[in-house]
């Protein structure tokens, strides 16, 4: 019976099995929130048959309506501004020889990684509530600004990434075929980095629309996003209406991820 | 003459990036990096009576982080309250990077050396939760470790406790919290070390009579070394300052630096110690990042 | 077929018949103390429809040299003619020359058609004008089933091919190749070395070609520049280069080369007598002095073994090639030199180790380096 397994340099004792419990525990809190929002008893603790009743009070809610239609006009904008800037400031950075300032650049491009989300958002709390008071300007133009400085470095990275892999001698080929600097980057430049910015903007738009932290410290009365929406409900009594409203945002997330998951997969 | 043309060419050259560049700056500079420096600013300013602040310079926000005037005879004394609140944030970001290793470098392990087809779809299922909103996460938690919540429920049906186990709204409750959330920051850089480690080397330390233990820890752990510190700080750093896990894991009673720098913006109503407090933060996680980028850079040549 | 008809020459007079040339280039990368310099004053003039190889080791200025006849980097002094007129400060795009790439450099989003249109596509020619261009080239190629596949599904053979072919396409007065064929596995390179010699005769188009490697410089060039440090070295035909290297650099590396150092003792006329350690040897030569310090460079196959007349030597050691076998040898005084044996169908045609023998050179091998 105690059949000897052949030896292998990969393997080590205990680690297959921790591996899969890890995996077990990433995903075993998600399936009973989802499970929980299909649910149609009134209780959250107890399994009272499959219903789509929770996404229908849900989706009649006109409080999770706006919040819903605010995340996604902020999300949109967001990314398509950080992802035009981050498009630029890529082709500035790559593929150049080291200027002065180059670092410089990283670092303040990437700098919303690194500094605690809870110190941008007081920081832009200060800065936005000066400017409301000097202009009485209250619309959304400050989460959008907000959030598309954040989603600046999730669009550049893979863009910078993409053209960092790219041939630079294909430039130099389009230019020894007779292309000026605009048809060469009209040509070869951009159909090359467009799976790049495609996945840059798809991060954007989905750290945007995750964004708790610096939507609720920058967010005027009455600007609620959907997660915001849904912090305040925690805060009161919880309903599966927040399950079903989180997994409706899990699968928008899943099927984006999904998308650029295709999209950046290495073509052999 | 041609000298000078290839200078100016070069010239143009850097113009052509920076003004490439100059959007995102810009945007940047108003968004995210300019409005630091008026943290800073405010951080030396006193507090406004309701809210705000008041135009007089003077350190005192920054001396409030560790002391405190008694309100009856006006002596000094250690801000008991802030230090606790400190020494949380501290131990949890201390244990969660533990925990996120012992559970996150068998994982790295386990998809790193499954068939490279696998592989990619392993790894998918790890960036799936690391994408999923933070909140969704924290409340998925929630949801599970709740009095009336599914592992209570099972337990009490099982037989094995007689009345739910309060873990929610507990130090335990930020930690299992924070764990789960940041698990997947540690998993994806040790994958990328693991992936990189050349298994013939576990092969010559086999070859030389070292046990799995022994290769474990003399040859795979120095060589994945870079990925280990990476992970620490990626699930360190923004532990630290944690904000959502706490506010719905920890109830309001057991705060982290984040959410005591939140209170100052609001019921608090003390601007200036909640920017000191801020930029004490960032002064912490500036010097960790430092750290790693020394420790990375002294670690390239090695390969 | 040219971009822009050259403008009437601006007074620099080029000998007729010179397709592309340098005057005095240089090129120095960086600046100040850092400063490399990858080509120093190299001046060199191609002939109209040959066959021009640049050989040298890697870092010898070679690619450099080629990339500013392509435009990709601006000379930092000297010029560069195109059929005589000044195109130094032209860019690529304004350039009849086109390049293979080392790498090939095949556009991955578009197909074989489309890569081989491109540069048409980007002087403007017609739709129609431009299809049948490029199945012309195409057919040239043999690649006349691939049109519409993508490049990254053809062989590294194929994907050569495609780019022979889209630098072709626009008819360049000058093709440039850099190492096109490093990447082909040995069987390819030599079908690929045939096939070039051939595109190169149909067409009767320039072509200059760059490799280290001399076995190919040898066989498929009309004439061959040896390039080391940043300058030109030698520029001769396959036969010159290898019969009459001009230095020692040169003789060692085309080909396996022996030197033997040693004196001049005596000129008379057109033959002098050089001293070696183990005996004196009088060969053709000129512009020597009396005392002076020489080289002499012999190829193996050049070396006889006998027993009668020649250099004593003994035999050290034997090295098994197949098609011939390399006898190692110790003159008296210490030198060591090889000769290269045929070997006949039947025998080996080596010597037991340790056999005294003579060791005499075919007339006109030794071949006198002053350096």
């Amino acid at each position: 019976m105690a059949e000897r397994r052949p030896f292998s340099v990969t393997r080590l004792p205990g680690f297959t099995a921790i591996a899969i419990i890890t995996f077990a525990l990433l995903y075993a809190p998600i399936a009973t929130l989802v499970a929980f929002s299909f649910n149609g008893s009134e209780s959250i603790a107890i399994w009272g048959g499959f219903s789509w009743r929770w996404y229908a009070i849900a989706w009649q809610n006109t409080a999770v309506q706006e919040a819903t239609v605010r995340s996604l006009v902020i999300a949109a904008s967001a990314a398509a501004i950080a992802g035009t800037v981050a498009t630029l400031a890529a082709l500035g950075t790559t593929r150049t020889r080291p200027f002065r300032g180059q670092t410089l650049i990283y670092v303040l491009v990437n700098q919303p990684l690194m500094v605690p989300e809870i110190v941008t958002a007081v920081a832009l709390l200060i800065f936005f509530s000066g400017i409301k008071l000097a202009t009485g300007y209250a619309g959304l133009g400050y989460l959008i600004l907000a959030h598309s400085a954040f989603c600046v470095p999730f669009a550049y990275l893979p863009i910078r990434a993409r053209l960092e892999g790219m041939d630079l001698s294909l430039e130099t080929a389009a230019c020894d075929l007779y292309a000026d600097r605009f048809q060469t980057f009209r040509h070869v430049t951009l159909p090359l980095m467009a799976p790049g910015i495609v996945a840059g903007v798809m991060l954007a738009f989905i750290i945007s629309l995750d964004d708790v932290v610096i939507t609720e410290f920058v967010k005027s009365a009455g600007q609620d996003t959907l997660p915001t929406y849904m912090l305040g409900q925690l805060r009161r009594a919880v309903t599966p209406e927040v399950n079903a409203i989180s997994t409706a945002l899990l699968a928008l997330t899943v099927l984006l991820l999904t998308v650029f998951f295709l999209l950046t997969r290495k073509r052999d | 003459m041609r000298p000078t043309t290839e200078a100016t060419i070069e010239a143009g050259r850097v113009r052509r990036n920076w003004l490439l560049a100059a959007p995102a700056l810009a945007l940047l500079l108003v968004g995210a990096s300019g409005p630091l420096l008026i943290v800073l600013v405010y951080s030396f300013l006193e507090p406004g009576e309701y809210s705000g602040v008041i135009w007089n310079f003077t350190p005192q926000a920054w001396f409030e982080i560790f002391l405190k005037r008694d309100i009856f005879d006006g002596t000094l004394g250690v801000a008991d309250a802030h230090l606790t609140i400190f020494w949380r944030s501290a131990r949890l970001s201390l244990l969660t990077t533990l925990i996120t290793i012992l559970l996150g470098f068998p994982t790295a392990w386990f998809i790193a050396t499954r068939p490279q087809s696998q592989r990619a779809l392993w790894l998918f299922l790890i960036t799936i939760p690391f994408w999923t909103n933070l909140l969704i996460r924290t409340f998925a938690i929630m949801e599970v470790i709740r009095n009336q919540g599914v592992l209570n429920t099972l337990l009490l049906r099982a037989g094995l406790i007689t009345e739910p186990i309060q873990i929610l709204y507990t130090d335990t409750a930020v930690l299992i919290g924070m764990t789960y959330v940041y698990l997947p920051l540690m998993v994806l850089p040790l994958y990328a070390a693991i992936d990189r480690f050349d298994f013939r080397l576990a092969e010559a330390g086999y070859d030389l009579y070292a046990s799995r233990l022994q290769v474990l820890r003399r040859v795979v752990l120095p060589l994945v070394r870079p990925g280990l510190i990476a992970g620490s700080i990626l699930v360190f750093v923004p532990s630290l300052g944690a904000y959502v896990t706490p506010r719905v894991l920890g109830g309001g009673k057991n705060m982290m630096i984040g959410n005591f720098i939140e209170l100052q913006f609001g019921q608090g109503r003390n601007w200036p110690l909640g920017a000191a407090l801020s930029m004490l933060l960032l002064l912490i996680v500036m010097a960790a990042l430092l750290l790693y980028v020394r420790v990375s850079s002294r670690e390239k040549p090695h390969g | 077929m040219v971009p822009e008809p050259p403008p009437a020459g601006n007074g620099s007079s080029a000998a007729p018949g010179i397709a592309v040339e340098a005057r005095n280039a240089s090129k120095e990368f960086g600046q100040g103390e850092g400063a490399m310099r990858a080509l120093d004053d190299v001046s060199v003039a191609i002939r109209k429809g040959e066959f021009f190889t640049l050989l040298g080791p890697s870092g010898c200025g070679k690619t450099t040299l080629l990339r500013l006849i392509a435009g990709f980097d601006t000379p930092t002094s000297g010029t560069i003619l195109l059929n005589g007129r000044d195109i130094t400060a032209d860019p690529p795009n304004r350039r009849p020359v086109n390049t293979v790439f080392q790498s090939y450099a095949l556009f991955p989003h578009l197909t074989v058609l489309q890569n081989i249109r491109f540069g048409l596509d980007m002087l403007g020619r017609k739709r129609a004008e431009a299809d049948a261009r490029a199945a012309e080239m195409l057919a040239l190629v043999r690649l006349e089933g691939f049109a519409a596949r993508r490049t990254a599904q053809l062989s590294g053979g194929q994907q050569q091919r495609v780019a022979l072919a889209r630098a072709l396409a626009p008819a360049p007065e000058v093709l440039l190749l850099d190492e096109p064929l490093s990447a082909l596995d040995l069987k390819l390179r030599k079908e690929m070395q045939r096939e070039l010699k051939r595109l190169q005769r149909e067409t009767g188009i320039t072509f200059v070609f760059v490799t280290h490697d001399q076995e190919e410089a040898l066989t498929m060039s009309d004439r061959i520049g040896v390039m080391r440090g940043g300058r030109i070295l030698q520029i001769g035909g396959p036969r010159e280069i290898y019969n009459q290297p001009a230095n020692r650099f040169v003789a060692d590396f085309i080909g396996e080369t022996n030197f033997l150092a040693g004196e001049v003792e005596a000129v008379e006329g057109d033959l002098a007598t050089i001293g070696l350690p183990c005996g004196s040897l009088t060969v053709p030569a000129t512009g020597l002095g009396q005392g002076q310090k020489v080289t002499l460079a012999i190829r193996p196959e050049q070396v006889r073994i006998g027993e009668a007349e020649g250099l004593p030597a003994m035999i050290t050691g034997n090295v098994y090639f197949g098609t011939d076998t390399h006898c190692h040898l110790e003159l008296a005084g210490g030198a060591e030199i090889v000769a290269r044996l045929q070997n006949a169908a039947d025998d080996v045609a080596a010597l037991d180790e340790g056999t005294s023998v003579r060791v005499s050179f075919a007339p006109g091998s030794v071949q006198v380096l002053q350096d």
